[in-house]
């Protein structure tokens, strides 16, 4: 059961770190996500029951979601449609493109394909269990995309992209167009974003098109989470502290579902405290930012 | 190295709100000329520097630069042959990275590829440089540039911005926002850098004895006009005095000449 937290956990962050990409770094507040998960996770099952192998598939949601973001960064720069906005269009289209991927049905079950999961557990069998074997990729899966883009932010480019959210002004003055970087940015994350989707769909042995409904907002929520963690402002850390929220998130999402019942919650109400909960994130860093004006 | 020509710059023109902030303008900066701007509040210096740095675009006019016509470029594509520098010291800098981030940034023009440069030879040759602002910096390379006093903030942006290697320094009050004891130091270490690197450089001031000690040229400005050209030997032998004598005489004159237009 535990492993179940940490195994869903470690999916969504994979998700989580392409949010934080966007709201963080870029300073673009990008809801495509909400179609690029599910998105990844149709292109997925769609090519498993082509009878792709897994690894060419995840590449293939990889990079749909790169398009994804393509699309809503070419909205905003070309037609100065604000982020928001931009975003919401796309994510209203992919539902509809979404469900063309799955040759117009709602949603695919996984249950008799190879899929990463199956690939991974019968290369492990007689040496570890199933969910030790998941959790176990999952870790490493994880683990060498953050170290990927811990790296890809000591790049040149990396840097230019840590300066464009923070002072975009000076990011033109050295001769690079934002609106280059945004493409860039919004593309990677929802190629992470639909990364994620792929894995999901695998784990939970079906895709479904609204898989993604409200999918950014636990993403921002777990981004939050993981800024109480760690205080730094270091990209190691940065990265870190996002995995380490998107596991405490599905944590109190597990919690809320499974013993709510004993406050008279029910699952319809995870919405409910995702969203509180990101309104106490704010709440609780507007106070320290006052806090901390004070002592100054 | 730059010239506008008969540049006119009307922001929102047609609304009641219309607005025409440089008028008829034409300026040429030779390579290597260092021309002092001066002029009152609103007079259009930072529209100036605007229109050359292609943050706006001009109504009427052409720009070029190094003899091509740049007139409505983009102001990233410019900027690869522009360094500037803005009044306020946060303009120039990210201020949640750290000084050697910041360097790495700046220490080239245009578009990069994932590749790492930051390595021990490149952080020693930022160490190396920002030991010559002589402010014991060159300790704290890793420490974020929030956490610097405004004075060096900005002898941090002069030097980053000379780094990156421009063919034109705009500087438009880069000292306004700093101390007196600050702004000495930043306008030292800018005669040093311009001198140094021989650069062709627009530096807007308040201040009039800057703009007399400072440069081969002065240019005044007056509500989109410039009302006061004096270069060479004319600039050397400029004083204070001289100089408020000329914009009174100048403003005069146009005074004069548009009574005596609506006389007639
Ligand atoms: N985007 C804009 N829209 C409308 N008016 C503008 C705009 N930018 C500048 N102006 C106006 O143009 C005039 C000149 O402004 P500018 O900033 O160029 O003056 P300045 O000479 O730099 O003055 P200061 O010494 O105060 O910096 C001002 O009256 C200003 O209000
Ligand atoms: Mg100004």
């Amino acid at each position: 059961m535990i492993e179940g937290i940490f195994v869903e956990g470690l999916i969504y962050a994979i998700m989580a770190l392409g949010v934080f990409f966007t709201f963080r770094i870029l300073d673009f507040p990008d809801l495509t996500v909400d179609g690029s998960f599910p998105m990844g996770a149709v292109i997925m099952a769609t090519s498993l029951h082509a009878g792709v192998n897994p690894l060419s598939g995840l590449v293939m949601a990889f990079c749909g979601g790169v398009s994804a973001g393509f699309v809503t960064a070419a909205i905003h720069n070309k037609l100065k449609v604000p982020h928001l906005l931009a975003g919401i269009l796309t994510m209203t289209m992919l539902y509809s493109v979404n469900i063309r991927i799955l040759s117009n049905r709602a949603n695919l079950p996984l249950l008799r394909v190879d899929t990463i999961l199956t690939r991974v557990h019968s290369a492990c069998e007689g040496i570890l269990s199933p969910e030790i074997a998941s959790l176990i990729f999952f870790i490493l899966v994880v683990l060498g995309l953050k170290l990927a883009l811990d790296l890809f932010f000591l790049t040149d480019l990396g840097l230019v992209f840590g300066a464009l959210g923070n002072n975009e002004q000076m990011v033109r003055v050295q001769g690079v167009n934002p609106a280059t970087l945004k493409l860039i940015g919004v593309g990677l994350s929802n190629g992470l974003v639909a990364l994620s989707g792929a894995f999901a769909a695998q784990y939970q042995g079906f895709a479904d098109v609204n898989l993604g409904q409200g999918i950014v907002v636990s993403g921002l929520a777990s981004v939050m989470l993981g800024e109480f963690l760690i205080k730094s402002n270091r990209i190691w850390a940065l990265t870190l502290r996002v995995v380490l929220g998107a596991i405490l998130f599905k944590a109190i999402m597990y919690l809320g579902r499974y013993y709510g019942y004993y406050i008279n919650m029910t699952p319809n109400d995870l919405k409910l405290i995702t969203g509180v909960l990101i309104i106490i994130s704010l709440a609780a860093s507007n106070y320290k930012r006052l806090r901390a004006k004070g002592d100054a | 190295m730059i010239a506008l020509e008969c540049i006119t710059k009307t922001f929102n023109p047609g609304t009641p709100g219309e607005k025409t902030v440089i008028r008829n303008l034409s300026l040429t900066a030779d390579p290597g000329d260092v021309i002092t701007i001066i002029g009152s509040n609103g007079a259009g210096k930072t529209t100036l520097f605007n229109l050359i740095s292609g943050a706006v675009f001009p109504s009427a006019g052409e720009i070029r630069m190094k003899d091509r016509k740049v007139t409505f470029e983009p102001e990233y594509r410019r900027a690869m042959h522009i360094g500037r520098i803005f009044q306020d010291p946060l303009a120039g800098t990210a201020s949640n990275m750290t000084i050697e981030d910041n360097m790495m940034i700046t220490a080239k023009k245009g578009f990069r590829w994932p590749k790492i440069s930051l390595n021990r030879a490149m952080r020693q040759k930022f160490a190396d440089l920002v030991k010559t602002l002589d402010m014991g910096l060159e300790t704290r390379m890793k420490a974020n540039v929030s956490s610097l006093s405004g004075g060096q903030r900005q002898a941090l942006t002069l030097l980053m911005t000379v780094l990156s290697g421009p063919d034109i320094l705009l500087l438009d009050e880069h000292t306004a926002a700093l101390d007196p004891s600050n702004a000495a130091m930043v306008m030292e270490q800018t005669q040093r850098v311009i001198q140094e690197r021989s650069l062709t450089t627009l530096m807007v001031t308040h201040n009039m004895n800057h703009a007399i000690a400072f440069g081969n040229r002065l240019i005044m400005m007056d509500a989109g006009e410039i009302i006061v050209d004096v270069k060479g030997v004319e600039k050397q032998d400029l004083t204070r005095e001289a100089l408020i004598q000329m914009f009174a005489d100048t403003r005069k004159k146009a005074f004069e000449s548009d009574e005596v237009l609506l006389s007639t």
